[in-house]
């Protein structure tokens, strides 16, 4: 006879049992993982990654010295177990990490740091990672302190350094496989052109989870290049694929219609969709349009006059956000909290154009020299969000009795009109920001930089405003103290909502797809935002076994 | 046959009056957003429901068709008469004539089309109302669409240069514009009809496939190429089936201006 105890016993022996059954079914090491490129890689060399598929294949193959936490946003120590930055900025020093050695199996060391930021820093590489180092005139040099400590100097501060470590891939100096020697959690094993590339597991990744096993768990992930967005979604509702990466709200809403649990809503993302105006002091246009353009009562009752909680719920089906200004608030360290996005006030919109001697006639609205007011937006033919969000705004506008024209053209022509020829009035495009760091934005908000878009290349800036914010974006560049740095940027977020270059729209949110095969993906709203922790995925059992 | 025409004489008509009574018959104007009721089943208030931006589909199939209906024809008449410009004439008098527009028409035929309008629809003027730019769309669409029908006249008037009853006029002393005028123009009509019907649905097509680019009629007036690019990403029929309106709409017209074609039409 078993007593009460022993039948306490029996019934916890089959509980842990069952557990670890079911443990095993649910979720294991190995398997493939697979997901879509929708574009070929054009480079598999990390310092010259300029693509969206080129920058997948580098987060997943690539060791760094330091990673942003794709979650928290903070920095993290990679191969290097801790660093220093001087407080001129112009100075970092790393401690790295012992007995790491690349894929190939040999050995990591200072000298492949100091190798790597040598090739980095040639002119004749052009590498755009390294573009973002160029701080001023001269060299960068490094220097070995130890096998396991460098220093690496620039010729003038260089803000934000430690972070653009994130994008810098650590190469081999000595291995005779160059680039195909990697530190990061998977390596290129195959590679078919136009069709996929096939990464398999690091055996020598120095990464171990909090029980001691080595990781990646998954064995290999193979990236399909699927450039279409219908067969990659058929794809992964036949249960082909894994992942979707990022999706179109319309995509997404229909996938969280047939299957709620497989479509992840991250919130808003560093995307945001805005208009401008055309103040370029030669462009091709009317003399009195350029004054509207060129009023900040004007632009600033355009704003008002637009609504973007219509935007946002009709356009992506409540996937968006009324956007504040050049910082999604999904940044949270230099996204300014004391802005918030523009309401809709038609109302007090047309007070403002009162105010600069517009008035309302038969409907339609005139300025003070009787010129009905009319203009056209320019935008890329075959994005039906940003041509409904155009729509959108006509018909805002037209409440105010202005004409609003909506042209699309394709994309090239666009650029030429808003870029070269000058000849548009005004113009509705997205910007995809995949850094934090506004020195990322210095092309943008410089009165002199060629992205200025509503005034570019300015020789010296035009107004008091676009000084100031040249003043600041430079004071904010030239130092490494974080905390000036960002009343710096503050005050730049503050003046463009007073000045209103840019009419700010929507940040649109980062959507994504992940099958139940999946275990331990969490969604972010920083690229990669499903894979962003690919060596800590697993794969359950029964998707494994089916492969 | 007889029925078959006379019944695509009746859809024909019924589709144009409607277009044309569209200001009575449509509910509410076609760029009317009803932001509430965005992608909307049909309802009493939206007969075929509403489109992404709550527009009611209804009102803008209806003055979609008067759009495409009005001007296809317009840009057809454009280009059959620059057809017959240039075929007829090359055709009529042969020789060099006829081997410089064939070699011409040819040349024109193989110019990759889509993106020669794509490039020209980007060359023009920005500020423009929608209603200019699908009268500029179909003109563009009319001035460059005659090459084919000039390749069929062409070879017609060669045909008829060398008839019998073409050398007895000549032979009578008929020369120049009167002997093309008189003679060769009358007998090329049938083959003007049947190049004009068949231009209709081919340009209407036209501005549909220049619709799904984004480059055809300006929003937010509608056209047929417009409401045909509403069906992009539509994975079920069966969720959704008013949506295929516009498309059923275009099938039976253009089957219907088919059968309109005469007997000799069809063999010209």
């Amino acid at each position: 006879m078993i007593g009460r105890r022993g039948c306490l016993r029996l019934a916890l022996f089959l509980c842990l049992a069952v557990l670890c059954v079911c443990g095993s079914t649910l979720a294991q090491s190995g398997g493939e993982l697979r997901f879509c490129l929708h574009s070929e890689p054009k480079t598999f060399d990390p310092l010259l990654v300029d693509d969206d598929s080129s920058l997948a294949v580098r987060y997943l193959t690539a060791g760094v010295l330091i990673r942003s936490n794709r979650r928290t946003q903070a920095l993290e120590p990679e191969l290097a177990e801790s660093w220093k930055v001087a407080k001129d900025g112009k100075q970092i020093t790393f401690k790295l990490r012992h007995g790491i050695t690349f894929s190939d199996g040999s050995p990591f060391s200072s000298e492949d740091v100091a190798f790597t930021i040598q090739r980095l820093m040639d002119p004749a590489l052009h590498s755009p990672t390294g573009d973002a180092f160029r701080s001023g005139s001269g060299a960068v040099s490094t220097k070995i302190i130890a096998p396991d400590q460098i220093s690496i100097v620039f010729p003038a501060a260089v803000a934000g350094l430690d972070r653009l470590f994130d994008q810098v891939a650590i190469m081999s100096a000595h291995s005779p496989k160059k680039t195909a020697a990697v530190l990061g959690p998977f390596m290129v094993a195959e590679y078919k052109a136009g069709s996929t590339v096939l990464l398999r597991r690091n055996p020598n990744y120095w990464k171990k989870d909090s029980q001691g096993h080595r990781l990646p768990y998954l064995d290999s992930i193979r990236l399909d290049i699927q450039p279409n967005r219908d067969v990659e979604m058929l794809r992964f509702k036949r249960g082909e694929l894994d992942l979707i990466n990022v999706m179109d709200s319309e995509y997404f809403d229909r996938l969280a219609a047939s299957s709620p649990g497989l479509a992840h809503d991250a919130g808003a993302s560093l995307d945001s969709e805005f208009m401008w105006f055309n103040q370029v002091a030669n462009a091709p246009i009317p003399e009195y349009k350029r004054a509207w353009f060129r009023s900040t009562n004007f632009r600033r009752a355009i704003s008002q006059a637009i609504n973007r909680a219509d935007m946002s719920r009709v356009v992506f089906n409540g996937h968006a956000q009324p956007a504040v200004g050049p910082v999604s608030p999904a940044n949270k360290f230099w996204f300014n909290s004391k802005l918030q996005a523009e309401p809709y006030r038609p109302v007090s919109a047309l007070k403002l154009l009162q105010s600069d001697g517009f008035h309302q006639q038969s409907g339609f609205l005139y300025d003070k020299s009787g010129n009905a007011v009319e203009f056209s937006i320019v935008t890329n033919a075959g994005n039906k969000p940003r041509e409904r969000m155009a729509v959108m705004v006509q018909e805002d506008l037209a409440d105010l009795g202005i004409k609003v024209n909506v042209v699309t053209l394709d994309f090239p022509s666009l650029i030429e009109r808003i870029s070269q020829k000058f000849n548009y009035e005004a113009a509705m495009l997205g910007f995809r920001n995949i850094d934090l760091d506004p020195n990322g934005q210095m092309n943008i908000w410089l009165s002199s930089a060629e992205n200025h878009a509503w005034n570019p290349q300015q020789k010296s800036p035009e107004t008091a405003w676009e000084a100031e914010i040249d003043r600041l974006m430079r004071a904010q560049a030239s130092t490494a103290d974080e905390k000036k740095r960002k009343e710096s940027f503050d005050r730049v977020q503050e003046i463009v909502a007073d000045q209103v270059p840019f009419i700010y729209l929507v940040n649109v949110n980062a959507l994504s797809a992940v099958s139940n095969a999946v275990q331990g993906a969490n969604p972010v709203i920083l690229a990669p935002q499903t894979f962003w922790n690919a060596e800590r995925l697993t794969l359950n059992a029964t998707v494994q076994a089916s492969r | 046959m007889i029925v078959a025409r006379k019944f695509a004489w009746v859809v024909v008509l019924a589709v144009c009056a409607a277009s044309l009574a569209a200001n009575w018959l449509a509910p509410t104007g076609y760029a009317k957003q009803f932001r509430d009721a965005p992608s909307a089943p049909p309802s009493a208030q939206h007969l075929l429901g509403t489109d992404e931006l709550g527009r009611d589909r209804f009102a803008r199939v209806l003055y979609g068709t008067r759009i495409s209906l009005l001007l296809a024809p317009a840009a057809a008449l454009v280009s059959t008469l620059l057809a017959a410009l240039v075929g007829g004439l090359a055709g009529y008098l042969g020789g060099i004539w006829l081997r410089l527009a064939r070699g011409f028409t040819d040349l024109f035929l193989s110019l990759p089309w889509l993106f020669l309008l794509i490039t020209v629809r980007a060359l023009l003027p920005l500020n423009v109302s929608p209603l200019v730019s699908v009268v500029i769309t179909f003109f563009i669409l009319g001035l460059l669409g005659w090459a084919a029908s000039a390749r069929v006249l062409s070879t017609s008037a060669d045909a008829l240069r060398n008839s019998d009853f073409v050398l007895q006029a000549r032979a009578s002393g008929l020369h120049g514009p009167r002997l093309f005028l008189v003679h060769v123009l009358p007998n090329l009509k049938p083959v003007l009809y049947a190049q004009f019907w068949i231009s209709i649905p081919v340009f209407i097509l036209s501005e549909a496939n220049l619709g799904i680019l984004g480059l055809g009629v300006a929003e937010p007036l509608p056209s047929w190429g417009s409401l045909l690019r509403e069906l992009e990403g539509l994975i079920s029929f069966r969720e959704e089936p008013w949506r295929l309106v516009p498309l059923l709409l275009l099938i039976v017209v253009l089957t219907s201006f088919q059968l309109l074609l005469s007997n000799e039409e069809v063999t010209a």
